[in-house]
């Protein structure tokens, strides 16, 4: 760690800037998988988020009796227990949602946004840095995902969060849901809209 | 200490491993009541919906508890074997079991009309993994009340498309006694039909094999009830 970075700019640069889903472009599988509807798009982006912050703390708090050779073992125990843990609270107390998120939960143990931050960030700073690091790329990719799932409901279900909000009497005048916006593909095309937006909006990260 | 030794090496991932699965099995057992009230719930809304029944989540027992009037086992044969225990039956491991030993669980609906229904479980496989569903039986024992299928992991869009109501709502008012000779329900292409004279409904274009799963679970599901569903006709 070269130079000190202001706990601020730690939990806020994952907002925008530094963004896990739009500049650095993680995590893409699950938000082609989970956006189809509004409810698991966010319930998963709790998830991520409650995991990563922890993660990170733990690994954080064990960076310096962690063997060299081991520690992306270490990490992944460390993470994979604690998307189990999360797992069985959402069948205990989210039963639907665990079962639309079905394998997505487990597989947020592959997300490359958890083990990226956990070997770049936690491994080198202290656990409240860590913590905040965790927090905010987790929000940094909870708003990616509930953006992307609040416009694949609306355009493709006409409800948010399972409540019709498309008033029956554009139906009437011919207005269809287009069933593009439910199919995978079309969760790629509304990140690439946002990354397009986004970069239009931030110059600095414009490639020649 | 050389926290680069082999030792320290082994005996840190131990510890972890250790922890963690305290962890986790501390997470699981406390868990589990809720977890299983959660999937039997689920599992109530299931066979409902094959009668055509709602409720909110949070009501669902109360709900199953007044349509359901009876449960109970029968045997291959049509003779009932059990008056309870019918829900705690698991369908997918007695589906493995040859006919003539299967516990085969009934459903016994009573709708608001006074009207009795029979629901009977399905269990199959499709193209990915399990199906599962459940068919309601009218009083005569061979027309079709209703259906209700499910899926774990069909094709989005093709396979998957057998929970919607489209496709289990063609199976309303189909029979599967014809004369004396018992057809269960096949499921076939778009403008074909079997030449068996069996009743049949459309499958889903573009998920030909879990169409196919659907057909080969009610044959296989359903024949070992045709005793039981015979019994009722002549009732």
């Amino acid at each position: 760690m070269a130079e000190k970075i202001s706990n601020k700019s730690v939990f806020f640069n994952p907002f925008s800037k530094n963004n896990p889903v739009v500049v650095q472009v993680l995590g893409i599988c699950s938000v082609l998988a989970v956006t189809a509807k509004l409810e698991p798009a966010f319930v998963m982006g709790i998830s991520v988020i409650a995991v990563l912050a922890f993660s990170n703390v733990i690994i954080s708090l064990l960076r310096n009796t962690i063997p060299t050779n081991i520690r992306i073992i270490v990490q992944l125990v460390v993470v994979a227990g604690l998307v189990v843990i999360v797992d069985q609270l959402l069948k205990a107390y989210a039963y639907d949602v665990s079962k639309q998120l079905s394998v997505f939960i487990g597989l947020i143990i592959t997300n490359c946004i958890l083990m990226g931050r956990l070997e770049a960030f936690a491994m080198g700073n202290k656990p409240w840095p860590s913590f905040l690091d965790g927090i905010g790329n987790g929000i940094g990719y909870a708003v990616i995902l509930v953006i992307v799932g609040f416009f694949r409901e609306l355009l493709g279900s006409g409800t948010l969060f399972g409540i019709q909000v498309i008033p029956q009497a554009f139906y009437d005048a011919g207005y269809v849901n287009n069933g593009l916006m439910i199919l995978p593909p079309m969760a790629l095309i509304v990140v690439a809209c946002i990354i397009w937006v986004h970069r239009s909006r931030n110059k600095e990260l414009q490639e020649d | 200490m050389n926290k680069q030794s082999n030792v320290y090496t082994i005996i840190y991932i131990i510890v972890l491993v250790v922890v963690v699965g305290a962890a986790l099995a501390l997470t699981s057992m406390s868990l589990h009541d809720r977890q299983q009230a959660n999937a039997d719930a689920d599992k109530m809304r299931q066979i409902l919906a094959s009668v055509h029944l709602s409720a909110p989540t949070s009501e669902i027992g109360t709900e199953f508890d007044r349509y359901i009037t009876s449960q109970y086992i029968v045997d291959e044969s049509g003779a009932i074997v059990s008056d309870n225990g019918a829900f705690s039956v698991d369908v997918a491991a007695q589906s493995k079991v040859e006919p003539a030993k299967r516990k085969l669980p009934v459903y016994e609906c009573t709708l608001a009309a006074g009207d009795v229904k029979y629901i009977v479980p399905l269990y199959g496989a499709g193209l990915w993994g399990p199906i599962w569903g459940y068919v309601a039986f009218n009083s005569d024992g061979s027309t079709l009340y209703g259906a209700y299928f499910a899926h774990q992991g069909e094709t989005p869009g093709l396979g998957a498309e057998i929970e919607k109501p489209q496709f289990s709502d063609q199976f309303e008012g189909k029979t599967v006694f014809h004369g004396d000779k018992f057809l269960p329900i096949a499921v076939v292409k778009a403008g074909q039909k079997p030449l068996n004279g069996e009743d049949y409904v459309d499958g889903i274009s573009g998920g030909t094999i879990t169409s196919k799963g659907v057909g080969a679970m009610l044959d296989s599901s359903l024949t070992p009830y045709a005793a039981f569903l015979s019994n009722l006709r002549s009732k």
